[in-house]
């Protein structure tokens, strides 16, 4: 389903996922729009974890997953033989449902990413200021410039969190992954990443798993419904919680299961 | 049930406390500063304390390295690859060899095949073979303690896999490393019998890799073998009491830095 006038980022075609013998995602086509939050929900194990790290080939440190189907990024296949991996993570990130910082600072948890991907020259000024631009952006520069080198374990959960945004803008990548990213967060760290994910879209393109359907309607342009390795409905996210064309997905987001 | 672990705390308290009551009164500064008299009946025990503490060092500086890459390569690398399991079962079999016969071996091989003579090298190498299993277990254990999420952030930002291994595996993991290594240097230091036929007797200060020692442990064996003499069964009990408390600062030391770092992991949540 695309709308005209609108730039594709990715494009995912008839994408087959496999743990093993199981397979955990049945025939999905989705095109992520540039510059818009896509969300995409639905019950637990219906595969939208799954999904995502597809987006940027997470899947393969997974022993015994196999991937069937096309998925590019600016019309580059990501699973193409002359790309790596490590490539398309570079050009796609991810913040996770558990904050996850480093055992470090909070200055080289953000520092992390620039300096595996050689992205600083040798004066650190420059360092210093990417690292002040990643953690304004990620709205954390001001709750933590006066003790950048006190551990990141010091932080709150939600500041945890948008220190592991902080660390995801560093490499300035063209889209976010966010995997449920408030699962673990109260409702004012809550509302604080909503925030920031509109303020993101203007740069990145970005994609959201959510078990929560107020959280899609708040932050999301559209929305697409998984149900049992299947998307059952793709479109505006207006128009999927107000008119919903496919009976499963109102049953589900009026709450009749899930 | 409780009486089991009672009978296992009672054997513990009289052989050590046996040792440390008739060992204890030797212990001065003079015995740990000065040189041997009259074949150990008399006088210190400073060149045993120097010729253990050589051996430790040259075996704990060839053998850590060779074993945390072991460590690194059988979990972060190897997989379900055959040889996974061989290293693995050969690194076991290696600490099941009795110490006498790492020590025959190291007598024909480092000795006299190597020429190097019963000195601190040939006591150093051999034990390195023996404290290698233990070092790559604490090695592979320490580094699946390491939390999968921090490998994920770290491939998530477009790292490689030797990147996350050397940047952020590694460092989370060397506190337990370090645990191993420590208790490594413990099982070194009471070694006898591999070091009876690799390191010598010789009760001189050390001038050089080559020159032969008498280890602490190989002391007290050599002491309590001789006539009885009032003076060597002091001095034996008195070397036994220093072992014992080395090994003892081994393993709280290595407690110590587990617990501190378990405890920064836990900050996590």
């Amino acid at each position: 389903m695309s709308y005209t006038g609108e730039r594709l980022k990715i494009v995912v075609r008839n994408l087959n996922v496999y743990y093993g013998k199981t397979q955990a995602l049945k025939d999905v086509s989705l095109d992520v729009q540039a510059n818009k939050v896509t969300a995409v929900i639905g019950p637990s194990g219906c595969g939208k974890s799954t999904f995502i790290r597809t987006l940027n080939r997470m899947n393969d440190i997974i022993p015994g997953t196999r991937v069937e189907g096309k998925i590019t990024l600016e019309g580059q296949d990501i699973y193409g033989n002359n790309v790596s991996a490590v490539e398309v993570r570079r050009r796609v990130g991810m913040v996770f449902q558990k904050s996850n910082p480093f055992p470090k600072s909070i200055f080289e948890n953000v520092a992390y990413g620039l300096r595996i991907n050689g992205l600083i020259t040798r004066e650190s000024g420059s360092l210093r200021e990417r690292i002040e631009k990643a953690l304004a952006d990620a709205a954390l520069w001001d709750e933590v410039k006066d003790r950048l080198n006190t551990s990141a374990f010091e932080l709150s959960i939600g500041q945890q969190q948008r220190l592991c945004i902080a660390r995801a803008l560093a490499i300035e990548p063209e889209v976010i992954l966010f995997d449920e990213p408030c699962s673990a967060l109260d409702p004012i760290a809550t509302a604080k990443i909503e925030d920031l994910l509109r303020d993101l879209k203007s740069k990145y393109t970005i994609v959201i798993v959510t078990h929560s359907m107020q959280q899609a309607a708040r932050v999301s342009d559209l929305t697409g419904f998984f149900l049992l390795g299947e998307m059952v409905e793709y479109g505006l996210t207006s128009e999927i919680f107000s008119r919903p064309k496919d009976k499963r997905t109102e049953d589900y987001i009026t709450g009749r299961f899930g | 049930m409780w009486a089991s672990g009672l009978t296992v705390l009672a054997i513990l308290l009289v052989i050590t406390g046996f040792v440390v009551i008739r060992g204890i009164g030797a212990i001065d500064l003079e015995f740990i500063s000065a040189m041997p008299i009259a074949g150990g009946r008399e006088g210190g025990i400073l060149p045993m304390i120097v010729g253990t503490l050589c051996i430790i060092a040259i075996s704990t500086i060839v053998a850590t390295p060779i074993a945390v890459a072991s460590g690194i390569y059988l979990t972060e690398y190897a997989g379900t690859h055959p040889l996974s399991k061989i290293v693995t079962f050969g690194a076991e079999w290696l600490a099941g060899i009795p110490s006498i016969i790492f020590g025959l071996f190291g007598f024909a091989f480092f000795v006299v095949l190597l020429e190097w003579g019963f000195s601190i090298l040939s006591g150093g190498m051999i034990l390195a073979c023996m404290i290698l299993n233990e070092t790559i277990r604490t090695t592979q254990e320490a580094i699946k303690a390491v939390p999968g999420s921090y490998r994920e952030a770290s491939y998530a930002l477009g790292a490689t896999k030797w990147q996350t291994v050397s940047r952020v595996v590694l460092p989370s993991a060397a506190p337990g490393i370090l645990t191993g290594v420590i208790l490594g240097i413990g099982r070194a230091a009471g070694e006898t019998a591999a070091l009876m036929l690799t390191a010598g007797s010789f009760m001189a200060l050390p001038t050089s890799l080559f020159s032969s020692v008498r280890p602490m442990s190989l002391h007290v064996y050599l002491l309590a073998i001789a006539e009885i003499h009032p003076g060597a069964v002091a001095r034996a009990f008195g070397t036994a009491t220093l072992l014992i408390l080395t090994v003892l600062i081994a393993n709280l030391s290595s407690r110590a830095i587990k617990n501190y770092y378990t405890r920064g992991l836990r900050q996590e949540r």
